[in-house]
């Protein structure tokens, strides 16, 4: 773990779950794999405090725990999962990949699940319900079965999946006063589980509760009480549902392919690619390097029918497509005119090095990009052969190499032509290597997500008295405005906000606004690295 | 590796190789760069369409509301503060949930249960312990006092101490007075006893002739 990822780590916890949690989630990822009473001594917490952090954290799988150094019979360790730490940044992407996939309805439910971790499917159900009712006017509902069809349809896409069944390790002793010896349960991959995506069966009839504003706290426990009766009714207790997070990592992939296709080629292409990418989405394991092999027969037979594309046509793309230089699509054999794969591994570090040229040139100019394109090309240049290549003025191609080899984007391969290293008598080459540079650069979008969310956390405590006086008045308009007041009164309380403090608020608003869009954009390019550096680590 | 040029400038690898000459150094570094430099290209605009606006405003919406969510762990708040009058309604207009959320507990290792806490006689031992460790140093404290007031201080003392002790229950608490009682008898002790013997000159009467200079 980087420091920058821990300290990344730290402010999203920091945000969704409080200070708290942040303590010992960032205590434990540094520790590594601590036991309950040394991570609540180290941190120097109260012991239920750091009970519910902990709590919390299983909640949401982004802590395992298991049978420590000790064995089974010895305390229970605990471990940080940081990934799933840093998939929070990726939150509103997921939610809003499911809506355009499944509608409002698929929006909700993942919003719920990742919101809560883990969620069974009655609970889901219900809640979604009623937060669909409460959005519709007056006298309509929604009724259960159109959320129950919602979620089936997410968990047969494999974008829900259950939660692995916890196998009891050691025996469970009853109930001794002072110490009863820990239960160690090892939680095993989800994927494991042959009924990972089994529908459980429950008997859920009915539609969502509006809630109303006006009979308040006795509705909402009575709601509550009945909700909890009715849970032990539907049939599917210990049943939990998570978000699978690789399959909609896989799918983010596949729109990056297919846009940069569209992009690069044109709008027929990519649907070509999306169709071969569609029908090999069962079949291709998670970090394959290329997809199954696809007839053009087959292809043909699969492309959506409102494209009207004919067979020699299609067998042209196809060509078009396996002769670009990308290498996104490539041709494995002839039988069933002609066998073509997707290059998924290529097509990743195709758009990996895309970006880092694209870095380069928005950091340092277009000769720099230039000299930097040259060196992923030729692997290893001398000083004046860079020069000669590039085009570039002496002068300039140094001060260049210069600070690029300063950010250490470039870097300097010393070869000897005699045994003693003598600097008159070796070559020093100029040499690009994409992975560590993603490396880099990957490190470098931590920090910039970090600083971005710090920025953010300034700007709020700098103008928090602002805020708080504009909630405060929000807050007297809108019971005002429910119990029915004049106009008169309205404008008087609005009123109490000035001018100045009116554009100070919206000049604030308008500066977090951009500072979101911005991490959201960043992670982007992290997801992009990401996925480009578990690809070539997976096919090592 | 002395090379020829002894006090001249010289560098020990051949300068041309690199493609530099002895003009056209590049500027050395005085001090670390500054926090906010000076940048020549400045970043393109931001994406902005439907899409990140609708990003934008989920991520936001997911911000506000996880912290309602019991998941949200607050650290202990003073007790000491009576529960405002505004604080149940607050609750009810920003719809925080239930604090008492529990995990299912055969998903999670049996130690992270909260335990009820038992056993009236720990309560009070705790408390016998406070009193005693108070007393202990008001004793310190007065003890100081000793030194300077004498005896007839300490009696008084004494007597105060002993109708604290009377409104304790335990019958511990009396064996800790005597163990006082008997302490401070012996520091008495200690004052009056002398360590030395009869035959030492130790500070007896060399306080007269000061000739000689004391460390």
């Amino acid at each position: 773990m980087t420091a920058q990822e821990v300290r990344l780590c730290g402010l999203l916890l920091q945000e969704h779950f409080g200070d708290v949690v942040e303590k010992v989630g960032t205590h434990l990822i540094r520790s590594g794999v601590l036991t309950l009473r040394a991570l609540a001594y180290e941190t120097k917490l109260a012991l239920d405090l750091v009970k519910k952090s902990l709590c919390v954290l299983v909640q949401h799988g982004m802590c395992t725990f298991g049978a420590g150094r000790r064995g089974p019979a010895g305390p229970v360790e605990y471990r940080i999962n940081c990934e799933r730490i840093l998939h929070m940044l990726r939150y509103p992407r997921y939610i809003y990949t499911a809506k355009s996939l499944y509608g409002d309805t698929g929006e909700l439910i993942v919003e719920e699940i990742l919101q809560r971790g883990q969620m069974t499917m009655s609970s889901t159900v219900k809640t979604v319900a009623d937060r669909l009712t409460h959005n519709m006017p007056e006298g309509q509902s929604m009724d259960y079965s159109e959320v129950v069809s919602a979620f089936s349809r997410l968990v047969e896409t494999h974008f829900l999946q259950r939660c692995p069944p916890m196998a009891s390790a050691g025996p469970s002793s009853s109930g001794a006063v002072d110490t009863p010896p820990p239960v160690v349960t090892q939680p095993a991959e989800p994927e494991s589980h042959p009924e990972c995506y089994k529908l459980p069966y429950i008997n859920l009839t009915g539609q969502g509760k509006r809630r109303r504003s006006s009979e308040d706290g006795e509705d909402d426990k009575r709601a509550a009480k009945k909700a909890k009766t009715d849970n032990s009714e539907s049939g599917d207790e210990g049943i939990y549902w998570q978000v699978n997070f690789q399959r909609f990592h896989l799918h983010f992939r596949d729109q990056a392919i297919i846009s940069a296709v569209s992009c690069k080629l044109d709008q027929t292409s990519s649907e070509i690619v999306r169709t071969m990418l569609r029908m090999s989405e069962v079949t291709t394991p998670a970090h394959a390097a290329f997809t199954q092999a696809l007839s053009a027969n087959e292809i043909f037979r699969a492309l959506p029918s409102n494209y009207n594309i004919a067979r020699p046509i299609l067998d042209q793309y196809l060509t078009l497509l396996v002769d670009d230089p990308m290498e996104f699509v490539g041709k494995t054999g002839d039988s069933g005119g002609g066998m073509f794969v997707v290059n998924l591994h290529r097509a990743l570090a195709n758009l990996a090095r895309a970006t880092l040229e694209s870095v380069v040139q928005e950091r340092f100019g277009s000769r720099s990009a230039r000299i930097f394109r040259l060196l992923l090309r030729k692997r290893h240049l001398e000083q004046k052969q860079v020069e000669d290549f590039a085009m570039v003025p002496a002068k300039e191609a140094k001060d260049m190499l210069y600070t690029l080899l300063s950010e250490n984007l470039v870097q300097l391969q010393e070869v000897p032509k005699t045994p003693d290293f003598a600097p008159s008598r070796t070559f020093y080459l100029y040499t690009v290597n994409q992975l560590p540079t993603a490396r880099l650069l990957l490190q470098h979008c931590y920090k910039t997500v970090g600083n971005l969310i710090e920025r953010r956390l300034y700007e709020t405590k700098e103008n928090k008295r602002l805020l708080e006086k504009s909630q405060r008045i929000e807050a007297i308009l809108a019971s005002l405005q429910a119990t029915g007041a004049e106009a008169a009164q309205l404008t008087e309380v609005e009123e109490m906000i000035t001018a100045p403090e009116r554009q100070q608020l919206e000049s604030l608003r308008h500066h977090i606004n951009k500072l979101d869009s911005s991490e959201n954009q960043v992670d982007e390019t992290i997801f992009l690295l990401e996925s480009y550096i578990n690809s070539t680590q997976a096919s090592r | 590796m002395a090379g020829k040029g002894r006090g001249i400038a010289a560098f020990s690898f051949n300068i041309e190789a690199l493609g530099l000459s002895r003009g056209s150094m590049p500027e050395t570094q005085r001090g670390p760069t500054p926090l906010f430099p000076q940048i020549e290209y400045k970043p393109g605009p931001l994406k902005a369409g439907e899409d990140e606006d609708y990003m934008r405003a989920l991520k936001q919406e997911m911000r506000g509301r996880m912290k309602d969510l019991p998941f949200n762990i607050k650290p202990h708040a003073g007790k000491g503060d009576v529960e405002r009058y505004k604080e149940k309604y607050a609750k009810e207009i920003k719809r925080i949930e239930d604090e008492n959320w529990t995990p299912d507990w055969n998903r999670v290792p049996k130690e992270l249960k909260p335990q009820k806490k038992i056993i009236r006689k720990k309560r009070d031992t705790k408390k016998n312990a406070k009193i005693s460790s108070t007393e202990k140093e008001e004793l310190l404290n007065k003890l100081d006092a000793l030194e300077k007031k004498g005896d007839v201080k300490s009696d008084e003392e004494d007597e105060a101490k002993g109708e604290k002790k009377e409104n304790n229950e335990e019958g511990e608490e009396e064996e800790l007075e005597e163990a006082y009682d008997e302490e401070e008898i012996e520091e008495e002790n200690d004052y009056i006893a002398s360590y030395f013997e009869d035959g030492d000159d130790f500070g007896g009467g060399s306080d007269d002739n000061m000739d000689e200079a004391t460390y």
